[in-house]
């Protein structure tokens, strides 16, 4: 188990330094920065003081080993839109992202879950037959244009839920409800295939010989096994809800961290890009460690291995 | 029905849903402290007539007999529920896959321990314990530690074991074993028998043994009932079938086992040419005609069972 978390957390920092280095790479790809701050009206000379300001005269590789270092320390850089350390940036927002990202990833699990193992029971069964059909509008669906069906149905029709900002809960139904649909199919599908695996095992054979109770079977038996897959698929749905959430946040204008992205990407402040990505990053590989080690925990033989 | 007769089957059915009779009036008996042993070659219908018994046949297959009874009690009778609580107490089953048969994701003491938990109440402690006592029992060394291991750390031979002690929990009166050793190597094979032989005597156990191994037959069987493409064609004690072998296809059998003395060198071992065909329904006549050196065109006609001896009895249009 301690060789296993070993491994895993060195991968992990690997993954970390993969990233760190693509995200620097492709800000300074996406063409002169100091031109983008000093604006369409400055001068050659505003841009060359810029540019020696913001340390971009120095060699890249040089720019690269102090961003590091001072992402290391906390230190994300400034953000040249709002004048304030993008850590703070990050920091004020976090809790919106979470929030919707959370409840997203939960409603998501509570549905797609029960949904997908009822669906293996009665494989090829009506019941299977609609659940399948909705995973499959589910990922046909894009969310955008879901957020807007039930904008206006729920927020202008009925008026029962807000449709923008987030003074109370009720601000995060909608884009909560939009972002688990985008999660639902991939974790009924996984759920249904898993189970119908389990269920047609030796080893349930096995549990009915024993003659356990039907609710022993499947709950305890053939989920536990049906698990593993479903797990490391929550991590990187998780991660991809608050990714996704970029588009969400900003039909919703729920001040997030997918806003605050959305916005540094169309006005290239580039410092709060390089972070968004680089946090994102670390989040995803954070809950991908942790969907294997939770693995490892249901496994006995991931632990041995 | 004698008292004894711990299993009673007259006249099973099973049908699959792909249209293919799997077993076709099926007939036995097993009695307490005797092992009927169920031979045939893959997919002669012996592991689906186990199944059919237990309840647990797989979805799209349909079960129908005159009379499946577990000590008079018909379970054809009996709802699911009620058979689920037959099975595990009762009536225990063990498989061939040692290695798939148990949950990866337990415990052996956690797996051993629910079947007593659910038949017999009365918590952890004590179904561990009884657990660890079994575990002994069936030659599992240090049991107590064993409880704690999952089955990926058990050899096969230690997991069969498992098993078995595993369908002791509850003191069954029948056990069915289907092809208990044929995926073990031979030394453990030998061990495992000489085990489920002890257990018969000490317990009184009724087994039904399923097997394709005539060796095994004739190792811990009392009856015998040779099953061809669903029927049991042939049917005896043990010591009156390897005497006087009746049917075309069971003698066809025996002589693909070498016996030490009786075999010469310059002498191809024998064997069954072609497999168990698939039986569709409306099927009349002998199903191993085609494989019969035997055969006859009355063999397309209705089979006449035949007693070659009280308590022997076959079908084939041959008279003994």
């Amino acid at each position: 188990m301690i060789s296993l978390l070993l491994r895993r957390l060195a991968l992990a920092l690997m993954v970390t330094l993969t990233v760190l280095t693509i995200s620097f790479a492709l800000t300074r790809l996406s063409g002169d920065i100091a031109v983008s701050i000093a604006g369409p009206a400055a001068s050659a000379e505003d841009v060359a003081i810029i540019r020696k300001t913001y340390g971009f005269d120095r060699p890249l590789p040089v720019q690269f080993v102090d961003w590091v270092r001072s992402a290391a320390s906390g230190d994300l850089g400034r953000s040249y839109l709002y004048r304030q350390p993008v850590s703070e940036l990050i920091r004020d927002r976090l809790p919106t992202t979470l929030k919707l990202g959370v409840s997203a990833l939960l409603l998501a699990l509570f549905t797609a879950l029960p949904l997908g193992i009822l669906a293996a029971m009665r494989e090829g069964s009506l019941v299977d037959r609609g659940v399948m059909l909705v995973a499959l509008v589910g990922q046909a669906m894009p969310g955008f244009w879901l957020a807007l069906l039930l904008i206006i149905q729920f927020g202008l029709n009925l008026q029962w839920l807000p449709i923008a900002g987030a003074e109370d809960w009720t601000g995060y139904v909608l884009p909560a409800i939009v972002l688990a649909f985008s999660a639902i199919p991939a974790l009924m599908r996984l759920t249904r295939s898993g189970m119908i695996d389990a269920l047609s095992s030796d080893y349930v054979r096995t549990a009915r010989a024993k003659g356990l109770s039907r609710a022993s079977i499947v709950l305890k038996h053939a989920a536990r096994n049906a698990a593993m897959p479903v797990v490391a698929i929550s991590a990187v749905q998780l991660g991809a809800l608050l990714g996704g959430s970029i588009v969400i946040e900003a039909v919703f204008a729920l001040h997030g961290v997918g806003y605050l992205a959305w916005e540094s990407i169309s006005k290239n402040d580039f410092p709060v890009v390089q972070a968004v990505v680089l946090f994102l990053a670390v989040i995803y590989i954070a809950l991908t460690l942790i969907a294997d080690l939770f693995n490892a925990v249901l496994d006995p033989r991931l632990r041995a291995a | 029905m004698t008292p004894e007769t711990v299993l009673e089957v007259r006249d099973l059915r099973v049908r699959f849903g792909t249209g293919v009779d799997a077993v076709r009036g099926v007939s036995l008996g097993v009695r307490a402290g005797e092992t009927h042993c169920l031979v045939g070659e893959s997919g002669c219908g012996k592991s689906v007539t186990a199944l059919a018994v237990m309840g647990l046949l797989a979805r799209g297959a349909t079960r129908n007999a005159a009379l499946v009874a577990f000590r008079g009690t018909d379970m054809m009778a009996l709802s699911e529920r009620e058979m689920a609580r037959l099975r595990g107490d009762k009536i225990a089953m063990i498989f061939q896959e040692p290695m798939t048969s148990l949950n990866p994701a337990f415990t052996i003491g956690s797996q051993m321990a629910e079947v007593l938990e659910r038949h017999r109440g009365g918590g952890r402690r004590r179904a561990l314990d009884r657990a660890a006592g079994l575990l002994g029992r069936v030659g599992v060394s240090a049991p107590g530690m064993r409880l704690a291991q999952y089955p990926h750390q058990l050899s096969g031979g230690l997991r069969q074991r498992v098993m078995i002690a595993m369908a002791l929990m509850c003191e069954p009166e029948l056990l069915i074993a289907d092809e208990p050793t044929t995926a073990l190597d031979v030394t453990v094979q030998a061990q495992i028998l000489r085990l489920l032989v002890e257990l018969q005597r000490d317990l009184g156990l009724a087994i039904l043994l399923i097997t394709h191994d005539l060796g095994v037959v004739a190792r811990v069987a009392h009856r015998v009932s040779v099953m061809y493409a669903g029927e049991v064609v042939e049917s005896a004690a043990v010591d009156e079938l390897f005497a006087a072998p009746s049917h075309p296809y069971t003698r066809a059998l025996l002589a693909c086992v070498p016996v030490p003395g009786t075999v010469r060198r310059d002498q191809p071992l024998g064997s069954i040419p072609g497999t168990v065909p698939r039986m569709r329904p409306g099927f009349v006549g002998c199903a191993f005609r085609a494989r019969c050196r035997y055969a006859m065109d009355v063999c397309a006609e209705a089979v006449p069972e035949r007693l070659r001896a009280p308590g022997h009895r076959y079908l084939c249009q041959l008279a003994a």
